[in-house]
Formats: C-alpha cells, sequence, structure tokens
C-alpha cells in the first residue's frame, strides 16, 4: 500500500508516524531517541527498525516522508520591537507563531551592552521590527545597523516599518548581513499581521538552520524538514479548526501541550468579546496564537513550576499527598527521567499537570477588567475571549498516559472564583492518544484533507 | 506626507460617539489618524504616538476628570523622547461652572498647546492643527 512517512526529530524522542493514505489510517507509530549530537540518522535508524518490525506483513511504501524538527534545542530567536507593548509585543508573537523559543525581547535602540547579550544567548534567527508603516524610522534603522556592526552569521528578517526598508536593505548588503525582508508584524497601529513573517522564519529554517544544527544527512533521504514541531502543532490546530478545501472543521478550538520543559497553549479563535457592552483594549490578537510557559514543566521546569505556583495552589489539586510538594518538585528537576509507578507518584505528576493547565491557560486567555467611571462599572478585555470555544484539546506525556487526562484539562477551564480569565467554559475534551498532532501538520501542509479527516477519526472523547 | 494624528479618549471614560465624528471629521481634513479609542491611558497615547512617529496627540475628555487624567502627559512626552509633539485637549475636560479661561490657562500651564472648551467645532480644530503644522 501507499503511505506517508511522518518524523519529527523532537528534543528527546525521534518520533515516526506511518499513513496509509488511501484509508487514512494510521498504520504504526515508533519513536527512539533523538541523535543530534552524532547523526541525527542513528536515532532515526533505530526508530526506524521499530517501525518495520509493527508493519512486519505489510507491504507499505513510502512516497512521501515528511518531517519536523525540535532537535538541537528548536529554533531559537531574538525578537526586536520599538514599544515594548506594540511592535516587541507583534514580533514576539509572529516568533511564537512560528514555532520559536524565545530567547530575548528587546524595544527601542539597542545599546552596546544589549547586543552583546544578544550574541551569548546564541540565537538561530533575529527578528527585526520596530514602527508601523510610515510611523518611526529611526529606531529600527539605528538597531538594523547596530546589527550590521555586530554580527555576521545569524540571518535576520526585516518585518518592520516599510519606509524604512529600502535604507535597512542597503546597510545589510553593504556588510555582508544575511536578511530576508517581508511585511510589517504591525502596519497599522494595534493592527498584526504576523502570517508573512512566520513564512519567512519558516524558509530560512528550512533553507539554513537545518543544515546548521548537522541535520543534512537526514534531508538525503527523507523530501525535508519542513517547519520547527511548534509551528507543525499550530499548523495541525489551524486545519482541525478551519477544515480544509473538501473537509469541514470542528471549529474553535485550544489545544494544551503539556511537556517536561515547557507548556504550550495554541488556540485557534477569534477572541472577539461574547459579553455585551465590553470594550476590547490593547494590541490585536492572532487568530492562531501560541503562548509559551518556560517555567511550567513536568520535570525540568517542575522546580520553576512549583516557584510560580505556590505550594497551596498545587496542594489544591492534591489535599491529602504524602509528599512535601517543594521537595518533590525540586526532585523531580533533578531526576528528569523519572516515570511515575505508585498511586501516589501518578496523583503527583497529574497535579503538576493541572497547575501547569491552570496558570498556562491564565497567561493565554484575556482578562476582563472592570473600570469604575462615573458612568458606573463598565467592562474592558484585553487579550482574547475563549469562553465559548467548543473543543479543548491535549498532548504530552502526563495527559496521554493519565487514566483521567479530562480532570487535568478541566483545571484550564473556566473558573468561577476567577471569573476575569476568559477560559473556555464547556468545552469538549479530546485526547491526542497516538500523538499524532505534529504529524498531522506536517500532513496537512501537503495533504489538507486527508489530515484534517484523520485528526477527527483519531483525537478521542476523554 | 500626511501629518499624522493620535487621537483617543482618555481615562475611565468610554464616550465612543464624539471620538467617531472627530475620526472622521479629522480623516476628512487630510490627517492620517490613528484612533486609539476610548478607555485610554497616557502610555496608551505616548506608546502609539512613538511608534506611528505623530505630528500630534489630541485628548478627549467629556466625564469631568480631563484635568487629573490630562497632568503630567507633558512630562512624560518628554521623557518617552517626544519632544515638542502637538498636545491638544477638548471635551467637557472639568465639572461645574468654571470660567473657561482659568480652565484652558491650567491646560496651556500644564503643556498643552491648545484646550477646548465643550461644544467647539471639529471645524475650529482642524484650522488650528493646519496653523500649527504649517500647513
Amino acid at each position: 500500500m501507499d503511505a506517508i512517512l511522518l518524523i519529527d526529530f523532537g528534543s528527546t524522542y525521534t518520533k515516526l508516524t506511518a499513513v496509509d493514505i488511501e484509508n487514512e489510517e494510521i498504520i504504526a507509530t515508533a519513536k527512539d531517541l533523538t541523535t543530534v549530537e552524532s547523526d541525527i540518522m542513528i536515532g532515526f535508524n533505530n526508530a526506524y527498525k521499530k517501525l518495520e518490525e509493527k508493519m512486519k506483513g505489510l507491504n507499505v511504501n513510502f512516497v512521501d516522508k515528511l518531517a519536523c524538527s525540535s532537535a538541537a534545542g528548536g529554533l531559537k530567536m531574538i525578537a526586536i520591537g520599538l514599544v515594548p507593548e506594540l511592535t516587541a509585543e507583534a514580533a514576539k508573537r509572529a516568533a511564537l507563531g512560528a514555532g520559536a523559543r524565545i530567547l530575548g525581547v528587546y524595544s527601542y535602540e539597542l545599546s552596546r551592552t544589549e547586543m552583546k547579550e544578544i550574541l551569548d544567548k546564541k540565537p538561530d534567527i533575529i527578528l527585526l521590527a520596530g514602527g508601523t508603516d510610515g510611523g518611526n524610522k529611526d529606531c529600527i534603522i539605528h538597531n538594523a545597523k547596530l546589527i550590521a556592526e555586530h554580527i555576521k552569521d545569524i540571518p535576520v528578517v526585516v518585518a518592520g516599518n516599510k519606509n524604512a526598508r529600502d535604507e535597512i536593505e542597503d546597510i545589510f548588503k553593504a556588510n555582508d548581513v544575511f536578511y530576508k525582508a517581508t511585511e510589517n508584524v504591525m502596519p497599522r497601529l494595534n493592527t498584526i499581521n504576523v502570517e508573512p513573517a512566520r513564512e519567512v522564519i519558516r524558509e530560512i529554517f528550512m533553507a539554513k538552520i537545518v543544515e546548521a544544527k548537522g541535520m543534512k544527512n537526514a534531508e538525503n533521504f527523507i523530501s525535508g524538514i519542513l517547519m520547527p514541531t511548534p509551528a507543525a502543532v499550530l499548523k495541525a490546530a489551524q486545519a482541525l479548526a478551519d477544515g480544509s478545501d473538501k473537509e469541514e472543521g470542528i471549529g474553535e478550538l485550544v489545544i494544551i501541550d503539556i511537556g517536561g520543559a515547557t507548556t504550550d497553549v495554541h488556540s485557534i479563535a477569534s477572541g472577539e468579546p461574547t459579553k455585551p457592552g465590553v470594550t476590547l483594549r490593547g494590541l490585536q490578537e492572532p487568530y492562531a496564537k501560541r503562548t509559551v510557559e518556560g517555567d511550567l514543566g513536568m520535570r525540568v521546569s517542575s522546580a520553576s513550576l512549583w516557584e510560580a505556583a505556590g505550594t497551596r495552589r498545587i496542594k489544591k489539586f492534591i489535599p491529602d499527598t504524602k509528599y512535601d510538594i517543594e521537595e518533590r518538585c525540586k526532585y523531580l528537576q533533578q531526576n528528569v527521567n523519572v516515570i511515575p509507578q505508585t498511586q501516589e507518584e501518578i496523583e503527583f505528576d497529574e497535579a503538576l499537570g493541572m497547575t501547569a493547565t491552570e496558570i498556562a491557560m491564565e497567561r493565554h486567555v484575556g482578562q476582563i477588567e472592570s473600570v469604575y467611571t462615573p458612568m458606573g462599572i463598565i467592562y474592558s478585555q484585553v487579550g482574547k475571549d475563549l469562553l465559548n470555544v467548543k473543543y479543548l484539546i491535549g498532548t504530552g506525556g502526563v495527559l496521554v498516559h493519565s487514566p483521567h487526562p479530562e480532570r487535568i484539562l478541566k483545571a484550564g477551564t473556566f473558573d468561577t472564583e476567577n471569573p476575569n480569565f476568559l477560559k473556555p467554559i464547556n468545552p469538549q475534551v479530546l485526547i491526542d492518544r497516538t500523538y499524532i498532532l505534529s504529524a498531522m501538520g506536517l500532513l496537512a501542509q501537503k495533504y489538507p484533507d486527508k489530515a484534517v479527516r484523520i485528526m477527527k477519526k483519531y483525537l478521542v472523547k476523554a | 506626507m500626511k501629518n499624522k494624528l493620535v487621537l483617543g479618549v482618555i481615562g475611565a471614560d468610554c464616550h465612543a460617539v464624539g471620538n467617531k465624528i472627530l475620526y472622521h471629521a479629522f480623516t476628512e481634513a487630510g490627517f492620517q489618524v490613528e484612533n486609539i479609542g476610548v478607555l485610554s491611558s497616557q502610555e496608551d497615547f505616548i506608546n502609539a504616538a512613538i511608534e506611528t512617529n505623530a505630528d500630534a496627540i489630541i485628548v478627549s475628555s467629556l466625564y469631568g476628570h480631563g484635568e487629573i487624567d490630562c497632568r503630567g502627559l507633558r512630562e512624560k512626552c518628554d521623557e518617552a523622547g517626544l519632544k515638542g509633539i502637538l498636545l491638544y485637549a477638548g471635551g467637557n475636560l472639568v465639572v461645574g461652572k468654571q470660567e473657561w479661561s482659568d480652565v484652558e490657562k491650567r491646560f496651556l500651564d500644564m503643556g498643552f498647546n491648545r484646550a477646548y472648551p465643550p461644544g467647539t467645532s471639529p471645524q475650529t480644530t482642524i484650522n488650528d492643527l493646519k496653523k500649527d503644522l504649517g500647513w
């Protein structure tokens, strides 16, 4: 049978998914440790052997092999803008949506000290924004000059004031800086335009970063590493929500990915106020929005999760635990390979998952603020209103392996105790049991109809 | 190049109708207007002016607390590098029966270039803008 091989070179595991393209079924999945330090193909071959084992007796012919990657630290980016709340924030959102890990966000005219700091952080790509179209040019030109002076080997994406573009291109050409210029991330005040920048970041990732990270070997065997893994998840989310040309989507949704180091939240929703009389304020939100919480995770970030949440907030989910919350969180951070065995260990992990979900959702969704005025109380909203979102979808180890994933995800829904956070009120909870989201994002790039149908089939009710 | 204005209603004030009228009047008159709308803080005005490289900030206040809300805006503009940007204020800037000349003087002392009493026609402001911007 004709099949497609989808590969995710993850930070820890290389995961393979074989999809029967005719019957739109998942034939088999397999994983093994990622080996980016030596040769990425070693880990791939180990996983591939496992996959072949599972497909024994089937006559599988791979017509296409597509990959995404977050190996070797993923795609590390610096975002630069003018005002922190405006173009710097827009640049950050564009980079996050492109699947990047943000090492730093800078605003206003950069100093040499900041430039040195940026170099020390060793980013893969720098996103340079600043000024609305026709707005401030001085800042972005100053920053371009400084970049040209100090940086030669880091690709720069220019997505700022269009009126400054010619001058910046001249500066970069004169100094041999590798750059790509695209549309402004904030063409008009409070209006964002993140898609063109995301696409250019993806192009550079494919062309340059994959090679720089020692993954060129992989490209001889597969058709190409198309995007960073988080971008593939966002792509899958968008395909599932909006549907494709022939296949209808399921509507607005939120995906929560609880990992060892970070908790990612993706929302595909307009986020317009759902209640009458609410004034929307602040920077426009992306329809497909991704946030990453680097301090909320199950292992590497379990100690910082405890710091962010505090003992009481975690204890709320496991009032009778025998563990000392602080100690256990620190222990898990030191021992990242712990797999919970006993009932108590499992419950503790679930409680961490619930806490991470609760806080990550609070940071992702919009908030309602009541303003007292001479005319009485009025309500203003900053961020996305996700109250009426229909689906809450969970992925990541703790959810996939837990016997009660719905309980963990419910921590991310609307809470009457904190009604100002606009979390989904009564969403249908789905689980990515077979771990297919990133693979489906890749599939959606070439076969959108099939990807949507397979996701509808394989994401199960919790 | 069109002159750019940042327009908005300051403070906990949600009078949206006058704001829309001004937006259309100024746009019609040939300005590029960045309307930040109601419930805007001083910082919102300043951030918008920096990012868009605006020539003037036009502050509306209809609910009587304009004097409190506008205090310190000039100093913050100076601090943010918006030296010499035009600052106008208008609407129902204060409550009670006060002599307009006193009110106007207080706003000019605060660093505003112009202040307008209730019932001012948009055309008056447009004429002043053109004069101040050297049209």
